[in-house]
């Protein structure tokens, strides 16, 4: 790994399974509420088909998929999901995280408290995600893998 | 040493073998942690979750409901957690310009 | 579950475990431990804990896999002062 390599089989076989990685990440992430399954490990999908592409593609193939400048805005974006889905409870006269008083037209508490779920669900997801790439990229900085 | 570092190993093993033989059994259903009152005559939450996790959010999941509504100011303390974890991995490993010129100085 | 299943997963985890104690190459423990993560994704869920399993297999196989390579491929075994 240290030295330079340029394997097309390595990366040929890279770009042909991290796509199906990232759509089974996103299919944990929304599938969660009736199968195994939630923000986390969903999360930690995606990191991983965004991680095997970086190992095997080096930086310059990589920079395509996720730049690494924006892996901290969009931990930020996934935290504050979280925390404006409290605050917006708290703010319509429930307690903080009472999915209960989220406003949404239409629909009965069961059925708020599922929504809520799901949309903190793709907030940890995302944070998860930004995460774990941005260890990885203050890790190897200042050299490109191959 | 070598041989101290096997017997240590061995003896940790044997007392952890040891303790677990006297776990309950798995999945009994008189275990008093799957019971409906627990010692004190007070409610058991765990028991309370299985029966109305479905009503309350129309989600077949459990786990999931535990985690997002019953407990989901401790899955957003969790979340602070990683972000921190995050934020210290920038902090520390993060080869500023500035330094790198010092030490090339 | 099958109670020979998980005693044959039991025998592979501590084997697994003592090959990555003793090994000298560092990528063979690394890769011995994800092999111990892996097994152990096995037991849980054999034990009914599939979130927990799917949570070991996903971080301990996968994520700190490549962390460790990269930590590994970082530093040096000897020190240069």
């Amino acid at each position: 790994m240290r030295r330079q390599f340029d394997s097309p089989i390595v990366l040929l076989g890279a770009r042909l399974l991290s796509p199906y990685i990232m759509v089974f990440g996103w299919y944990v992430i929304f599938h969660g509420h009736y199968s195994p399954g939630g923000g986390f490990q969903g999360g930690a999908l995606l990191a991983a088909s965004i991680l095997l592409m970086r190992v095997a593609g080096g930086r310059r193939v990589s920079r395509l998929q996720i730049r690494e400048f924006a892996t901290t805005p969009l931990a930020i974006i996934g935290v504050f999901i979280y925390f404006a889905t409290g605050l917006t409870a708290m703010a319509m006269g429930g307690y903080f995280l009472d999915y209960e008083m989220l406003p949404l037209p239409g629909l009965d508490p069961p059925s708020l408290r599922y929504y809520g779920i799901l949309i903190i669900e793709v907030g940890i997801g995302l944070a998860v995600m930004a995460i774990l790439i941005m260890i990885f990229d203050n890790m190897v900085k200042g050299e490109d893998y191959a | 040493m070598k041989a101290l570092k096997v017997l240590i190993l061995v003896l940790f093993a044997a007392v952890l073998i040891y303790a677990a033989g006297d776990l309950p059994y798995r999945g009994d259903p008189d275990n008093l942690m799957h019971a409906e009152r627990s010692i004190t005559n007070t409610q058991v939450k765990g028991s309370y979750f299985i029966q109305n996790a479905y009503r309350d959010a129309r989600t077949p999941n459990m786990v999931t409901v535990v985690l997002g509504d019953y407990r989901s100011i401790d899955t957003f303390g969790e979340q602070v957690v990683i972000y921190t974890a995050g934020l210290i991995a920038l902090l520390v490993l993060r080869r500023t310009r500035t330094i790198r010129r010092r030490l090339e100085e | 579950m099958i109670w020979e299943l998980e005693l044959v997963i039991c025998i592979f985890l501590a084997l697994s475990a003592i090959v990555a104690l003793e090994v000298k190459d560092l990528l063979v423990a690394v890769v011995m431990m994800t092999v111990f993560s892996f097994l152990m994704a096995l037991l849980f869920v054999a034990m009914g804990a599939i979130d927990v399993g799917f949570t070991e297999a996903v971080i301990g196989a996968g994520v700190t896999g490549i962390l460790f390579v990269v930590v590994v491929f970082q530093t040096s075994r000897k020190s240069n002062d």
